[in-house]
């Protein structure tokens, strides 16, 4: 009975020791509606079977940031735990009415645009909280967009590596290798997280970017 | 650019008028000619965490500042692939020296700009209409 309680005192204490260790922050950032929530939506689903946010073709669907802690990802004999950070979209501008072209009253217009503001602060305060970052970008759209180049400066500069997916591959629009040639010195990474398409080779470069990472 | 009731304006900025500022400063500057609803054509690049802050304090006052939705921004470098060792040596130099002067970045109001399209060799800044 003794050693029975001694036996697991120890293995809660080397376990909590494991999991904190090993659970790395990783943020996704990137324009809005490019599918980070999807993204990050895909990984629960594989391996926890839930989901993290809900999705929307409405811009700015996620307006504050959302976790998942303890998401337990196992890569051919490796096993990592992921605290995964959903960020709401950044933006450099908002505007109500954009909102109102998906029939949304003006009153909740306005106050998902206010929302919407005050989640891309937010996103912006958790830059310093994160260990690694997906970037996600909407393979359809410019990849040459300021935004992008803002959030990947400001990671560069805080030495937080990243990993460039360009989602969204299933579209007839997707323009892989543009995302490729904008983003030379990263790796990119072409998946539909909403099909689930090129998942395998999503985890593969997760575990390379989380052996970059500082924990 | 800017086009407001009287025409467009746009101020050009040289990087010496914000070498000296700190951050917080050269964001306020920058900030007090976008709410005057002109377009700013800066000489060199903000620093990465100023261009976070910028897009911070830009949204602050979104909703506070009537008619504000925003900015737009954009930033053109010489492609470093494309440079020689010798060029990319040179550029360090006078960087090192002179500050990062070899950029220009467009800074207009979204009330005023309707979008800046840019790919490697170009930038192009769509005006609203009247």
């Amino acid at each position: 009975m003794v050693l029975k309680i001694i036996k697991n005192f120890f293995k809660r204490i080397f376990s909590d020791m494991f999991s904190k260790k090993g659970n790395i922050s990783l943020g996704f950032y990137g324009p809005p509606n490019a599918g980070k929530t999807s993204l990050a939506n895909r990984i629960c689903n594989d391996w926890t079977g839930e989901e993290l946010g809900t999705v929307s073709r409405v811009p700015h669907e996620t307006r504050k940031v959302q976790f998942k802690e303890q998401v337990e990802i196992k890569y051919k004999d490796h096993t990592l735990m992921f605290k995964l950070v959903d960020t709401p979209g950044i933006a450099t501008k908002i505007d109500y009415e954009d909102f109102l072209k998906f029939k949304i009253k003006k009153k909740d217009a306005q106050n998902r645009a206010k929302e919407a503001t005050q989640g891309i602060i937010e996103a912006i305060k958790w830059l310093d909280d994160v260990d690694a970052v997906v970037i996600v970008i909407d393979s359809c759209e410019n990849p040459y967009s300021q935004v992008n180049i803002t959030i990947i400066g400001n990671l560069v500069a805080r030495k937080i590596p990243v990993l460039v997916v360009a989602n969204k591959i299933d579209s007839k629009k997707s323009d892989l290798k543009k995302v490729e040639a904008a983003f030379p010195e990263y790796d990119v990474v072409g998946i539909s997280a909403k099909y689930g398409t090129n998942m395998e080779e999503f985890y593969e470069s997760l575990f390379k970017l989380a052996k970059k990472a500082k924990k | 650019m800017t086009r407001t009731k009287d025409g467009l304006t746009i101020q050009f900025i040289t990087y010496s008028q914000i070498k000296d500022l700190n951050s917080t400063a050269r964001i306020k500057k920058l900030l007090e000619i976008i709410l005057n609803n002109k377009v700013i054509i800066l000489q060199g690049k903000l620093m990465p965490e100023e261009e976070t802050r910028l897009i911070e304090d830009t949204l602050v006052l979104v909703g506070k500042v009537k008619g504000f939705k925003g900015i737009e921004l954009a930033v053109i470098s010489p492609n470093p692939n494309e440079q020689t060792i010798m060029n990319k040596i040179k550029y360090g130099i006078a960087n090192a020296l002179v500050g990062n002067t070899d950029s220009l970045t467009v800074i207009g109001p979204a009330s005023v700009v309707k979008d800046m399209k840019k790919d490697p060799k170009k930038l192009e800044v769509m005006m609203k209409g009247r």
